[in-house]
């Protein structure tokens, strides 16, 4: 077979490979949204799911997810933060930076039932926290942690020394030099990277399973005091969320209507996870013209 | 420098607004006597009933509120007994369970639940002895044919390991025979849908899943039927229970009276599949023998 | 005068809030790194428990091909809680969906990067993005209702088995693997491709014989990055693989992963006990391979610099 041959039948290969990935992500949105979509309705979205009786909907997983999203983000970004500040800025290489380094790299590898199994144990158990959205939002934390810190680490790399330099040449601070020069050209990486993981977060399922429970005890939409037990707000309660509503109905679920709860459910999990996606996309864009342009 | 003291101040501001806002909402929380929260963890198979009741509960009684969680049988049980939690839920006996101290427990039976062997259409068999389904489960039957059947090989499904559904079916079907190794479903429902879809497939259920795309087979001869329970004649059932820590605190008896009065038991149980712990003519003793009420 | 050598002396108001900074900084850097230092800790001390408290021997645990930890082996007065069948069932799906992504995962990089760059930036870009974006769940429910039954139509059986995991995995970690890859591929000088082509290669020449040459310490740590996502995967391979613990006959029959035993198990056992225990130490085998798997993709990336 001479090249010229071969080089053909190479890249048709190729061509081939590459339309049966595109075309298995088309036949899986496609399954995801032809299923699902038709059951989707006001009510769907916002009734709470009924145990064993048809036309209960998923408000309050939907809720939860939402709740806990918003929790776990505003605990694990500002951690984030810092430590991908100190790693870019600060850390000098050398023994403490590896061990540091090679610490994120295994957390960020370990199986997410895994972390959710030392929320149960540590969270649930020992500090009596129970099945809550206090224990899952710390269990997504740790889940998130990792990819956070990296993404923001490289959104700070990406800053040419330039900028650094120029800050020390105009008598400021180390400091001063991320605050005032570096994060805010960072801005629109870093919005990117928090929008895209947010969007894992919000469907992960094995590391809430057994933190923030499987139940979504009914909620009174009018109260929202913290501090009143059948309040959206209160940390303490049990939280299914979406994803583990999901996980639930399908290996053990009773209602009769399971095949259109989940196929409903999984539609939205899709499609909240898709305006993620491509607002993470947008906004960064937007955020980068707007800082950039002046 | 202006701009970042304004950027200072309204942080500050927002860190103040936001502490007034939970002061104020600790200030204001509802103190009132009657919010009691009442919390149960457990069993998933209980979960729906407990939780369905619940509602109904907070209802007529406003103010308390019942926070019930999935978990497990084992979870339920461990919490309830480290007094985690108000209530276990269980499809056990606590003294069956390993490394439960099952003598701090108080056992309330809400409900009964039977349990079905059930096989595919196709299997050629209505009617099991206790000696066939031990043979079955353990490997000595490999194919319907040895018991007149048609010529299928037998497939196992079992349900996890641990669940209450299954640790009754080897002690009152199994007489106490551990099944094999198999494939392991943890849905009813879904173990219905392999059944019927697998020929040679044989598994077991709770009644309430009993429906014409499978067979649920006689055991001894007697058909699995409510009525039959509640007469002793059908071996495999168990209770399901609710344990509390010692004796209950008034709150909670009131729930478990809740969930015993005629009311619940006539419309929530049939629903949900279980047998009414009223319409029992016969007691299960934790030993196992079967008397008369 | 004072004033003067004071303020000179003193550490200055953006020397304070410099340390200050670092300080936060350093501080949240550390409680990663606790927080890391706390799961091995828990989790081992959990799962030694097995081998410590209970007395289980680990050869009979790793190598016991009998898991039923309920029931009491009567010759030996101990349970069964041989982990074989599930560790086999993790290395089986994780290897195979390896194998079966691999080629995918490298053809599609190649067309993103070598082929149409234009195509592949607009139309694979987002699609592979998408990809990994999709939740784990969601794979789970398409395996249960798409790839379950048609395996069942197919070959026989319940449909659940390694089979199942495979299809499901492989679709999981094909993105994971491609946008490393392409990362990889990227990074290849252009310089290599140019002088390949000058000398007269084809385009396939080119790619074979030099881009995917140099390329192959980062495809390595691509693929084994797939394999640690699919080795850790809980539930999308829980709910399509069936459950039983039993060795693994063929690729159809129901078998059972390390995490697929987990999740279905810890609600039903009470802590503290040898049910419980074990659980935990399957847990603790979970954890060591996510180290191991770690450990080789640094000994891929030393001996890729070595060159």
């Amino acid at each position: 077979m001479n090249a010229k041959t071969s080089d053909k039948i190479a890249t048709g290969v190729i061509y081939a490979i590459s339309s049966i990935v595109a075309l298995i992500l088309i036949a899986m949105l496609a399954f995801i949204l032809v299923r699902g979509v038709p059951h989707l309705s006001w009510h769907f979205l916002t009734s709470p799911a009924k145990a064993f009786e048809a036309g209960g909907g998923i408000g309050i997983q939907l809720f939860n997810s939402f709740y806990l999203l918003v929790l776990a983000m505003a605990i694990s970004f500002p951690i984030a933060l810092g430590a991908a500040i100190y790693l870019n800025e600060y850390a000098h290489k050398g023994r403490f930076t590896t061990i540091v380094r090679t610490a994120i790299e295994i957390l960020s590898s370990l199986p997410s039932v895994v972390v959710g199994l030392f929320g149960f144990l540590l969270f649930v158990v020992k500090f009596h926290f129970g099945f809550s959205i206090l224990s899952g939002a710390v269990a997504l934390t740790i889940f998130n942690l990792p990819l956070l810190t990296r993404s923001i680490e490289t959104s700070l790399a990406q800053i040419p020394n330039l900028q650094r330099e120029a800050g020390s040449a105009l008598g400021l601070s180390r400091w001063e030099t991320v605050i005032h020069v570096i994060l805010p050209a960072a801005v629109p990486s870093i919005v990117t990277g928090v929008v895209l993981s947010a969007g894992r977060v919000f469907g992960e399922a094995a590391a809430l399973i057994y933190t923030a429970g499987q139940s979504a005890p009914a909620l009174n939409f009018g109260d929202w005091n913290p501090f009143n037990i059948a309040s959206p707000l209160n940390p303490m309660r049990p939280a299914e969320t979406l994803a583990v509503h999901i996980w639930k109905i399908n290996s053990e679920g009773i209602m009769p209507d399971l095949s259109a709860v989940s196929a409903g459910a999984s539609a939205v999990l899709i499609i909240v996870v898709l305006i993620f996606n491509f607002s993470a996309r947008k906004i960064g864009a937007k955020l980068h013209k707007k800082l950039t342009s002046a | 420098m202006s701009k970042s003291h304004r950027g200072t101040f309204v942080s500050a501001f927002l860190v103040v607004i936001i502490i007034a806002a939970i002061g104020t909402g600790y200030v204001t929380r509802e103190k009132n006597s009657s919010g009691v929260s009442i919390t149960a963890v457990g069993s998933t198979a209980l979960q729906p009933f407990v939780e369905s009741a619940g509602e109904e509960y907070t209802k007529e009684n406003l103010g308390t509120f019942i926070n019930v969680q999935g978990g497990g049988t084992g979870t339920g049980l461990s919490q309830v007994s480290q007094g985690a939690v108000d209530l276990g839920n269980s499809d056990v006996f606590a003294e069956e369970k390993q490394g439960i101290d099952a003598k701090k427990l108080v056992d309330h039976q809400v409900a009964v639940v039977g349990i079905a062997p059930l096989l595919n259409k196709n299997n050629g068999v209505e009617n099991l002895t206790t000696k066939q389904l031990q043979d079955i489960f353990t490997g000595k039957i490999t194919n319907w044919k040895q018991i007149g059947g048609n010529n299928h090989k037998i497939v196992i499904i079992n349900r996890a390991t641990g669940s209450g559904t299954r640790v009754t079916f080897e002690k009152w079907g199994l007489k106490g025979l551990k099944s094999l190794s198999a494939q392991e479903q943890d849905s009813s429902g879904m173990v219905r849908s392999i059944v019927s879809t697998t020929p040679g497939a044989i598994s077991y259920a709770s009644f309430g899943y009993i429906d014409k795309s499978v067979v649920a087979a006689s055991v001894n001869g007697i058909a699995p039927s409510n009525v039959n329970v509640m007469n002793g004649k059908y071996p495999i059932w168990s209770y399901e229970h609710i344990y509390t820590n010692g004796r209950p605190n008034k709150s909670v008896q009131q729930f478990l009276d809740y969930l015993v009065s005629p009311k619940i038991q006539k419309t929530l149980v049939p629903k949900l599949g279980y047998i009414s712990i009223h319409d029992m003519n016969v007691v299960r003793q934790l030993d196992g023998q079967v008397v008369e009420k | 005068m004072d004033n003067i050598t004071q303020k000179l002396t003193q550490k200055s108001e953006s020397t304070k809030k410099d340390s200050m900074g670092r300080a936060v900084s350093l501080a949240a850097l550390a409680l990663i790194v606790i927080v890391v230092v706390a799961i091995f800790a828990f989790v081992i001390s959990r799962g030694m428990s097995t081998f410590f408290k209970d007395g289980v021997s680990v050869s009979d645990f790793l190598f016991g091909t009998n898991w039923n930890p309920s029931v009491i082996n009567p010759h030996t007065k101990q349970p069964y809680i041989g982990a074989l069948p599930m560790i086999l069932g993790s290395f089986l799906v994780t290897f195979l969906a390896a194998i079966v992504a691999t080629p995918f995962a490298i053809g599609t990089s190649l067309f993103m990067t070598e082929i149409a760059q234009k195509r592949g930036a607009k139309i694979m870009q987002p699609i592979i993005e998408l990809l990994v974006g999709i939740p784990s769940v969601v794979y789970g429910f398409i395996g249960l209702t798409v790839v379950v039954p048609f395996i069942r139509s197919v070959f026989g059986g319940s449909g659940f088995g390694i089979l199942s995991g495979t299809i499901v995995l492989f679709v999981m970690i094909l993105p994971t693997i491609t946008s490393m890859t392409v990362d990889t591929l990227k990074s290849v000088p252009r310089h290599y491709r140019e002088s390949a082509l000058a000398i007269g290669a084809t385009r396939w020449q080119m790619i074979y014989k030099v881009v995917l040459r140099a390329a192959t310490p980062g495809i390595l740590t691509a693929i084994v990055f797939g394999m640690a996502r699919a080795f850790g995967e809980a539930l999308a391979v829980q709910m399509v693989i069936g459950n039983a613990a039993l060795m693994p006959h063929n690729l159809i029959s129901p078998s059972s992963t390390l995490t697929s035993v987990l999740t279905m198990g810890i609600g039903n056992t009470v802590m503290g006990s040898l049910q419980n225990n074990v659980l935990w130490t399957l847990a603790m085998i979970l954890l060591l391979m996510s180290l191991v798997f770690n450990l080789i993709v640094r000994a891929i990336g030393r001996r890729g610099e070595m060159k």
